[in-house]
This record gives structure tokens, C-alpha cells and sequence, in this order.
């Protein structure tokens, strides 16, 4: 009875995994056939296969550009994030008064005003002092992120006792000191949820990037969408620039899977 | 630290010059935007309410608005019940579990611009190869009407988000302390019985956190929306989100695309101010 349900399980499973799975085998495998074999049959292997489709839309999508784009704006975004909503929440949790839960408030309550409702003014403001680039773009991810990071920090400083500041400070230490050598080092279990929940938001987010970035600094995708405005219909192209482009964040996925569970985790469950 | 003390403000400047050159300041030049008509450089007067009552009487925003919730109810059922599903499967003991657990999980990684473009080739081209093998019908000729734009919407949806979903489920039946499921069983209650009585009271509070998850990430999706559908065809498949950047970047309608934004924003914050008045409730009837 036991192993039976067991196998029973380990089917469901399997054909849930296979479903699941299936959308990449499409555009793999298709991303390796000719406009012809596509159209002949779009859900066999590819046979002839051909490496083109990725020489060309490699070039088409300027990839090594775009994803040097996307490299320097996520990780200068995210050790900003990092520095500064910890600093803040440093701050905010060693003050005990009505001031600093004013504060706080005010982190959180920045966290329901959605994007769209600041969009135009943002756009305007920043284009007018002539900061609609990726510097602008990173001083607009802290103040859209900082909020959640803040939030995250707080949580955990609570459990850092206050007498750790105090013998530092014994012992001659400034405030920026114990900060930096004490209190810091101790976060980094959730310097690592941090870092994780706003590289996979950074590394994605195409609507506030397309209204910011000049061309030269197009992310991946930001060149994904103007590629697939370019090649509407030649899936050929379109699926071997996909399959490009999702390369780096699987691997990424892969490599740091047990750290990206536990942030995804803690930033909804906290 | 004390409040007049320097360190203080210099712990918190970065972040609060950030929060307000970049939420707050346009929030409320937005929310005064609103009762003009600005033209996204200037304005020439003040035009009152004007522009909410555009607004209710703007097809495409009510359109917009009646697709946006008939989305949000389906994908929030169908989220909760896939995801716990999910959860429920990989925390079983087999082989290949924690396999799975990567392979549901993997969609989430991917952002939804691409996953849209990645799911209009399998809808328009797999969906159709399939269609013609198997002569079903109703896999021909997809997002070319609402119906199938909606339903495209949804399951591209459930495919991203089922895994995190999954994922906070799995975090609260870990929770559940082995002995009492073992108890259970030595008191010969069955596996539906151990998993209405004890699994489904106990995971309450994921429900709680899932729901206004997807309720509130249902209502401001943009991404998926663009690259799958671009809101086509006619305008049937828009939603809020994208009705909104339409109306200022299409339309030049900078004044009107404020206005909805204030709505939009009130929706959102109301649905995020219920889910902390409830767990604050819920959090004092367990006490």
C-alpha cells in the first residue's frame, strides 16, 4: 500500500515536472531549426539543425553591451540598496523614539504607492537636471527598493542586542566604526535576502528602465523588446535570442538556489 | 542614538534624499497634476475634477478595470490551489522531489517581459502544431480574440508564480511539528482527515499571506501584459497597468494618465491596508 501510493506520487510528480519543463523544450529545440523546419513542425527536434539563428541575434540583441548594462546597474543598484537601507535601518532601530517610528512609517508606507503614479513627474524631473541614465536609474532603484530593505534590516537588528554597541563604544569605537565592524558583518544572512529579492526585481524590471535609459545603455530587456519589434515573426531569431537571454539567469538560479529560496522566503513570509 | 545627534541624519540621509526625490516628491506633483491639464511639460489651468470624471466615463479605463478584476479573481484562486498543490506534492517523500521543487520553482527566475514573448510563440505556433495533430479546435488561433488573450494571460500567470506560491506553503507545512501528524495517524485518522484537520487549520496563516500576494500582484502586472498581448486585439486584453502608460505615452494624455494613477493607487493601497488590518486582527484573536 505504502510504496504504491509512493509511486503513484512519484508519477503525478514526474508528469507535473515534464508540463512544466515543456515550455523551454519548445523554445530550445526550435531556436535550432530553419524558418522551414518550424513551420514544417513546431514540436519535434530539430533535424537539420543549424547554430545561426544564435550567431545572428547574438549581434542582433548587442549582447555583450547589453548584458555589461545590466551587470553594472543591477550590482552598483544593489550594493547601494544594501549600504544605505541597512545604514537607515541601523538608525531607525537603535532610536527609540516617536521620531524614528515616524520614520519607519514613512519606509513602509512609500511601499503601496505604485510605480505608475509617479512615473511622469520622475521622468520629468530627472530629465530636466539631465539624469535619465543609469546613474539616475540607480538612485531610482534605492528609492523605489530601500523601503523593503529597510524594512527587512529592521527586523533583524531588533535581535542584535544593544549591548554590542555599547561595549564597542567602551572601547573607543565612533558610531560609523561599530556600525561597519560590529553590527554590519553580523547582517549578512539578510544582506543575502537583500541582495537576492532586488537582483531578480532589477534584473527583470523593463518599464522603468525604458523610460529612462538612452539607447547606448540598454539593458537585456530593453534590447529583448526592440529585437522582437524588429523580428516579429521570425521566430527563428526571436526564440535563439530568448534562449540567450534566459542563459545567465538560469545559471544563476542554479548555482545560488538555496540562498534565492531562502530571500524569496523571507521577503514574503517577514 | 539620539535624534539630535548627527550620526543619526547621516545614517539615514542616503536613503531618505532618495525616498523623496523619487516616491514622494512625484506622488504629490502627480496627485496635483491631476486636477489640471498639464500637458507632461506644462499646464495652463486648473481644471477642478475634471479629469475623474473623464475617467469613469473612459471605456477603455473601465474596460481595463472590469479585465484587471475578472484576472486578479482567477488567478488568485487558481494560484493558491496550483501553489499548495505543489507544495503539498514535493514535501512528500520520493525520489526526484527536491528536483521538482527547482524545476516549479524556475519560471519565477525569468522576468515576465521575456516569459510573455516566450509563451506568444507557444500559444500562436505550439498551440496551433498541437491543434491540427490532435483536431481540437480550441487550441487554434490563439490571442487573436479576448477569450483566449485572458486565458493566455492567466496561464502564463499560474506558470510564473505557482512556484512562489509553492515556495511560502512549503515554509509553513515545514512548520507543522512532525508529531502531531504521526499522532494522527496511530489514532487511525485517514490522509484526508490529517490533512483537513490538522495540515488546513495549521497553514492558515500562508493563505493570508498568499492571497494578498497574488491579489496585489495581479492588479499592478504590466510586463506580461505588453509582450504577450500588447493589450490587443482592440484594446479588449489591456490592464490598469498598461491602460495607464498607454493613456500618458500614446495618447499624450498626461493629465488623465495622472488621474487613473491616483485611482490605481488608491485601489492597491486599500487592498495592502486591508491585508494589514486583517493579519493585526488575526494576530490579536490568537492572543
Amino acid at each position: 500500500m505504502k510504496t504504491k501510493s509512493r509511486t503513484v506520487i512519484g508519477i503525478v510528480g514526474l508528469l507535473l515536472g515534464i508540463l512544466w519543463l515543456f515550455p523551454f523544450y519548445l523554445i530550445v529545440s526550435n531556436s535550432f531549426k530553419t524558418p522551414k523546419g518550424i513551420f514544417a513542425s513546431v514540436l519535434s527536434l530539430p533535424h537539420p539543425s543549424t547554430t545561426d539563428n544564435y550567431v545572428n541575434s547574438f549581434q542582433a540583441l548587442h549582447f555583450i553591451a547589453s548584458l555589461t548594462n545590466s551587470l553594472i546597474i543591477t550590482v552598483c543598484s544593489v550594493l547601494v540598496i544594501i549600504l544605505a537601507s541597512s545604514m537607515a535601518a541601523y538608525a531607525l532601530q537603535r532610536n527609540h523614539s516617536k521620531l524614528s517610528s515616524g520614520l519607519l512609517l514613512l519606509f513602509i508606507s512609500a511601499m503601496l504607492i505604485p510605480f505608475q503614479s509617479v512615473m511622469i513627474p520622475l521622468t520629468a524631473n530627472f530629465g530636466a537636471v539631465h539624469f535619465l541614465n543609469m546613474w539616475g536609474l540607480v538612485v531610482m532603484y534605492l528609492g523605489f527598493d530601500c523601503s523593503l530593505s529597510v524594512f527587512l534590516y529592521q527586523g533583524t537588528l531588533s535581535s542584535i542586542p544593544i549591548a554590542m554597541d555599547e561595549s564597542a563604544e567602551l572601547e573607543g569605537a565612533s558610531r560609523w566604526q561599530i556600525f561597519t565592524k560590529v553590527i554590519f558583518p553580523m547582517l549578512s544572512p539578510i544582506t543575502v535576502t537583500v541582495a537576492i529579492l532586488n537582483i531578480i526585481a532589477i534584473w527583470n524590471d523593463y518599464l522603468l528602465p525604458s523610460l529612462v535609459l538612452p539607447q547606448a545603455q540598454y539593458t537585456i530587456p530593453l534590447q529583448m523588446f526592440n529585437f522582437f519589434g524588429e523580428y516579429t515573426k521570425q521566430w527563428h531569431l526571436a526564440l535563439a535570442g530568448i534562449t540567450i537571454s534566459i542563459i545567465p539567469v538560469i545559471l544563476f538560479y542554479l548555482f545560488a538556489q538555496k540562498w534565492i529560496i531562502k530571500g524569496v522566503t523571507d521577503g514574503a513570509v517577514k | 542614538m539620539k535624534n539630535r545627534s548627527l550620526s543619526f541624519w547621516l545614517f539615514l540621509t542616503p536613503t531618505l534624499i532618495a525616498l523623496a526625490l523619487v516616491v514622494f516628491i512625484p506622488v504629490i506633483e502627480g496627485l496635483f497634476y491631476s486636477f489640471t491639464d498639464w500637458d507632461g511639460l506644462t499646464f495652463t489651468k486648473m481644471v477642478g475634477f475634471q479629469n475623474y470624471i473623464t475617467l469613469f466615463h473612459d471605456k477603455a479605463f473601465i474596460n481595463a478595470f472590469w479585465f484587471t478584476v475578472g484576472f486578479v479573481i482567477v488567478t488568485v484562486i487558481m494560484l493558491n490551489v496550483i501553489g499548495l498543490g505543489l507544495a503539498l506534492l514535493v514535501t512528500q517523500k520520493f525520489k526526484g522531489n527536491n528536483f521538482l521543487r527547482t524545476v516549479f520553482f524556475m519560471p519565477n527566475m525569468i522576468g515576465g517581459l521575456i516569459l510573455g514573448f516566450i509563451w506568444q510563440f507557444i500559444f500562436t505556433q505550439g498551440f496551433q502544431a498541437l491543434g491540427n495533430a490532435l483536431h481540437m479546435h480550441w487550441l487554434l488561433n490563439w490571442l487573436t480574440n479576448e477569450t483566449t488573450g485572458f486565458w493566455g494571460l492567466v496561464i502564463v500567470t499560474v506558470w510564473q508564480m505557482s512556484g512562489y506560491i509553492m515556495i511560502i506553503y512549503i515554509a509553513y507545512l515545514q512548520n507543522i511539528p512532525n508529531e502531531i501528524i504521526e499522532a494522527a495517524k496511530i489514532d487511525g485518522a485517514s490522509a484526508w482527515q490529517r490533512f483537513t484537520k490538522i495540515t488546513f487549520p495549521m497553514i492558515a496563516p500562508a493563505f493570508t499571506v498568499c492571497m494578498f500576494l497574488t491579489l496585489s500582484n495581479g492588479f499592478k502586472i504590466y510586463d506580461q501584459n505588453l509582450s504577450l498581448t500588447n493589450g490587443g486585439p482592440y484594446n479588449s486584453t489591456q490592464m490598469l497597468a498598461m491602460d495607464i502608460v498607454n493613456t500618458a505615452y500614446n495618447s499624450a494624455n498626461f493629465s488623465l494618465s495622472e488621474a487613473k494613477a491616483i485611482v490605481f493607487f488608491v485601489i492597491v493601497a486599500a487592498i495592502s491596508l486591508l491585508q494589514v488590518a486583517y493579519n493585526r486582527k488575526r494576530e490579536a484573536d490568537l492572543h
